[in-house]
């Protein structure tokens, strides 16, 4: 691997110093499962590698009622999908969170660090984007909030300047009556990347028989992770009914502008996004206690 | 060339001291500079698990863990797993299972079944078959694998 010099600061005043320091030459460590990776393949460079777990504000989850869900940047999957106050209010974001490697990268990868890698097929960030997460961005000039839907530029590239770095992802507390989970297709049972991925989340009325408001969001059909707004409006008001949950799929299926590579052809993934959409939003409405009309 | 840096970390119990540069990963590091050749290095990217080792009672793969970030840490490698008196049940099993061809992916294995065996003494097929799923093995010996983990946690 190339050489670099290794930083281990214990707060994030210090990163940003030690960021302004390396114009850009510098990486962040959280699990390294995809830093490290990069590095020993020349896909990325370093001069300095400045790992973050040391930094309380950074690894802890945290939930409180009133402000929601603060996941630190360097948490762990494990750490976070073993959180009680994640799997009681989150289910959705466990359904993604958990699928990122087997127990060996769970246990060292952080769903900050699988938002800031930016791949077009993260399985978190379609689940963070149903919930309206935002990210908290801290830098020279102090701390900014960006959604999670702005956060992926292209594939691999996200929207932190050089000297800024993600502390932590906040996710607003679900309401009564709301509902999320994510699907993804693989060929196989496990430890592969998605195909296709896909997020969905509703708010329903009391009575558990209209949408209030849907959220849609699609992973790896496109050069980032894809709010499909249009699909998700479409749904606001209307009866669950399946014929209105079929045309959102097809909404969704038509924002989609996937590729052809070694994973799968477009025109399969154009046909996987309507049924995992479709299987998505059916999963969000049985966890927001929704009922189909007859 | 970045200078080296001194790590102290109780690895298999023992206090171990070594120089490193923050490039090495620990994988690297236990092998060729503490000489415990147990940890295998397969695919070096963190999809075979031939190099897992136990980091403060959690599963990982040592070609993804910087060696510079074990400092303070208790680390346990395959060659932690038995006692003088004798083979650790898993290994013992692996043997009369026969769960292993070429071996190259065995350490791994027996690591990685120990951590699951620590946090959870009674898992279901299921449970052992979803928890080696990071763990390549290409003779494909997994029924045995399996087999054994499963007679080890019986035992």
């Amino acid at each position: 691997m190339q050489s670099f010099e290794y930083a281990a600061p214990k707060s994030a005043e210090e990163v940003v110093r030690l960021l302004a320091g390396k114009n850009g030459d510098a990486r962040i460590l959280a699990g390294g499962t995809d830093l490290l990776v990069q590095l020993r393949e020349g896909r990325r460079s370093a001069k300095l590698v400045i790992d973050v777990k040391n930094i309380p504000e950074l690894t802890q989850v945290t939930f409180d009622p009133k402000s929601g869900l603060r996941i630190g940047a360097a948490a762990s999957c494990s750490q976070i999908c073993s959180d009680s106050n994640v799997s009681d209010h989150y289910p959705g974001l466990v359904d993604a969170i958990k699928l990122i490697g087997g127990v060996q990268i769970q246990n060292r990868a952080s769903v900050g660090g699988n938002l800031c890698n930016a791949s077009p097929a993260a399985d978190a960030i379609p689940a963070l984007i149903v919930h309206k997460a935002v990210c908290q961005i801290t830098g020279p000039n102090g701390t900014r909030i960006l959604p999670v839907e702005e956060f992926c530029v292209e594939p691999g590239k996200n929207a932190m300047g050089s000297g800024e770095f993600l502390t932590s992802i906040s996710v607003p507390t679900p309401k009564e009556y709301f509902g999320a989970g994510y699907l993804r297709f693989i060929p196989r049972n496990e430890m592969d990347i998605a195909v296709v991925g896909a997020g969905a989340s509703v708010a329903l009325d009391e009575g558990g028989m209209k949408f209030v408001s849907a959220q849609i969001a699609l992973g790896a059909v496109a050069p980032t992770p894809l709010l499909a707004s249009d699909a998700g409006a479409f749904l606001s008001g209307k009866e669950i009914k399946r014929e209105y949950v079929k045309e959102a799929a097809r909404m969704a299926q038509s924002v989609a502008k996937p590729i052809t590579d070694l994973r799968g052809t477009a025109e399969h993934r154009k046909h996987l996004v309507a049924v995992l959409v479709e299987r998505a939003l059916d999963r969000a409405i049985e966890r927001a206690g929704g009922k189909y009309a007859k | 060339m970045p200078s080296k840096t001194h790590v102290t970390a109780l690895i298999n119990g023992e206090e171990m001291e070594f120089l490193c540069e923050p490039r090495q990963s620990l994988l690297e590091v236990l092998r060729e500079t503490l000489g415990l050749m147990g940890a295998k290095e397969g695919c070096n990217n963190g999809n075979c698990g031939s190099c897992n080792i136990i980091l403060d009672g959690v599963l990982v793969n040592s070609c993804l863990v910087l060696a510079v970030e074990i400092q303070g840490r208790n680390v346990t490698t395959i060659e932690g797993i038995a006692t003088p008196e004798g083979l650790h049940p898993l290994q013992q099993k692996f043997i009369e299972h026969a769960a292993l061809q070429c071996g190259y992916c065995t350490p791994g294995f027996i690591v990685a079944s120990k951590a699951l065996l620590d946090q959870n003494p009674d898992p279901s097929e299921g449970e052992v078959r979803a928890w080696l799923a990071g763990n390549l093995c290409r003779c494909t010996g997994y029924d045995r694998i399996v087999k054994a983990v499963l007679d080890a946690a019986d035992s």
